[in-house]
């Protein structure tokens, strides 16, 4: 059996007095599409930022094929974040560049690639994720939220990295295009042989795109198992948060002013 | 004690955002000096600093000169001393009106552009998405509005200078009844290049503090609109202040201490 992809042990990560990851632990095989469900606040969005780089652990480790991220110069860090590809929640396509060059940003100013090839390459990507070249030159404010998502996607995957973050890829999509979304996830991660990690609180999109899924409550994995065994966890956390349930023993912190 | 306190926080504050400035602004010097440097997003920003800024300047440059020239002549005229007014426009003008008055409209239009921009790349994510990229956020956001705002503002300080003697000509020659070619004389037979060229390195300054002050607290900006809103509001007014403060420094250096 080939060493994992990416190794999370003990990671921490506090804002002030408020722990976000408490001592997490996570491992994601090569080729495999991990996703990391549980609900809004648990610290699922800082772990996929402490994955990749964006944010620095305060303790633990994180390994990206064998190597360490924690504790790495910024430099050390921008060469394996070269591994990465990622699609944020809102898209964050760049508002003052069209479609294509959004989707060619990481050809032409990451790996410098000329920009003709890029375009090329680019309108390629959009093809695959079902977007014709006319909405090349469309600026992302023109586009629905699903099309920008759709665009996120192609540049996600348009410099072919080796690992690609999904963080909430569905959210705010309607049912039949969250569907069409993750159908284009399974078939760009497939066509590229990249490893995946999502996170979502969308229990169709886990469902759907995970080989694995693991539940994060209170900043630790709690819960960990292939996708057709979620529904017999025996995980009474698990079980109230997959059946979107009030009661149990996930309390929500509720303010009273 | 907790009024004491309450000082000590405030002052703890101060410190560390001062801090945070000053390693900002380190940060960014050190950046400006290392390639890559983004050649065509120094020319787009120049362009929006410089271009674009040209007519709320020109304007504002105009209209001072033409004040000048009418508040010189009233206060003057009391003690005989009209003549003094095309010296007094001209120098007012390049050692100080022109970098000033520029600088804190630019303040308003380019350091509330720039801070609203980042700003909004802050909290929809586009600044972590430029890192994933693999493109280093600070050389591409922060370096070609810095380098812009130092090399455009000087230009933009220069043709307002123009502008604004000619406002005090304006006036002079046709509402003061001052003989014009008598005025233009007496202009130039005061104005020393280093007046201009110290004018000049105000503008640079003030260049860098307002692009500077906008790319920080965009940069650096959270918590959705109110953030945004903040972050402009904090730009615009720290660039105003520093104009003015450093403006005495500047003036201390320049004139008074050669």
């Amino acid at each position: 059996m080939s060493a994992p992809k990416i190794v999370v042990r003990g990671v921490r990560k506090a804002f002030g007095r408020k722990v976000v990851l408490d001592g997490l632990d996570l491992e994601i095989g090569v080729g495999e599409s991990v996703v990391v469900i549980g609900g809004s606040g648990t610290g699922k969005s800082v772990l996929a930022k402490c994955i990749i780089g964006l944010m620095q652990a305060d303790g633990g480790s994180v390994k990206i094929d064998g190597g360490e991220m924690v504790g790495r110069s910024t430099s050390e860090r921008e060469r394996v974040m070269r591994k990465f590809g990622m699609l944020f929640q809102g898209a964050a396509l760049f508002d003052s560049l069209p479609v294509w060059e959004n989707v060619a940003f990481g050809l032409i100013q990451g790996r410098n690639v000329e920009r003709a090839a890029a375009k090329k390459t680019a309108l390629e990507k959009l093809a695959q994720v079902g977007l014709g070249p006319e909405v090349g030159e469309l600026r992302p404010s023109e586009l629905s939220g699903g099309m920008q998502k759709r665009v996120a996607l192609a540049r996600a995957i348009c410099v072919e990295p080796e690992i690609i973050i999904f963080d909430e890829p569905t959210t705010g999509l309607d049912p039949i295009m969250a569907d069409v979304i993750n159908d284009l996830i399974i078939k760009c991660v497939r066509q590229l042989g990249a490893t995946a990690m999502s996170i979502t609180h969308d229990m169709v999109s886990a469902r759907k795109i995970a080989d694995r899924i693991a539940m994060i409550h209170k900043g630790r994995i709690i819960w960990s198992g292939r996708t057709a065994e979620i529904d017999h966890s025996g995980n009474a956390y698990v079980e109230q948060f997959i059946h979107g349930r009030g009661e149990g023993p996930i309390q929500m912190e509720v303010r009273a002013f | 004690m907790n009024f004491l306190a309450s000082i000590g926080a405030v002052f703890l504050n101060g410190l560390a955002a001062s801090g945070r400035m000053a390693l900002f602004t380190l940060s960014a010097l050190s950046h400006c000096a290392r390639p890559p440097i983004y050649l065509r997003l120094i020319l787009r920003q120049m362009i929006d600093i410089g271009y674009y800024s040209l007519p709320v300047v020109g304007l504002t440059a105009l209209f001072t000169g033409m004040v000048l020239a009418l508040q010189t002549y009233t206060g003057f005229s009391s003690f005989a001393a009209e003549s003094a007014v095309p010296t007094v426009v001209v120098l007012s003008v390049t050692r100080e009106l022109g970098p000033v008055i520029a600088g804190l409209m630019v303040a308003g239009r380019i350091g509330a552009a720039i801070a609203a921009e980042l700003g909004t790349m802050r909290v929809t994510d586009q600044i972590d998405a430029l890192t994933t990229l693999s493109t280093n956020p600070f050389k591409y956001l922060v370096v070609p509005r810095v380098l812009a705002g130092t090399i455009t503002l000087p230009i933009l300080v220069f043709i307002a200078d123009i502008i604004g003697v000619f406002g005090g000509f304006m006036v002079g020659s046709y509402k003061l009844r001052f003989n014009a070619s008598a005025y233009i004389q007496r202009t130039a037979d005061f104005l020393q290049t280093n007046d201009v060229t110290a004018g000049l390195v105000k503008a640079g300054v003030f260049g860098f503090v307002v692009a500077l002050m906008g790319c920080y607290f965009g940069y650096n900006s959270k918590g959705g609109a109110q953030g945004v809103g903040a972050a402009t509001t904090y730009a615009v007014v720290s660039a105003s202040i520093l104009i003015l403060l450093l403006d005495y420094v500047l003036t201390a250096l320049l004139f008074v201490g050669r």
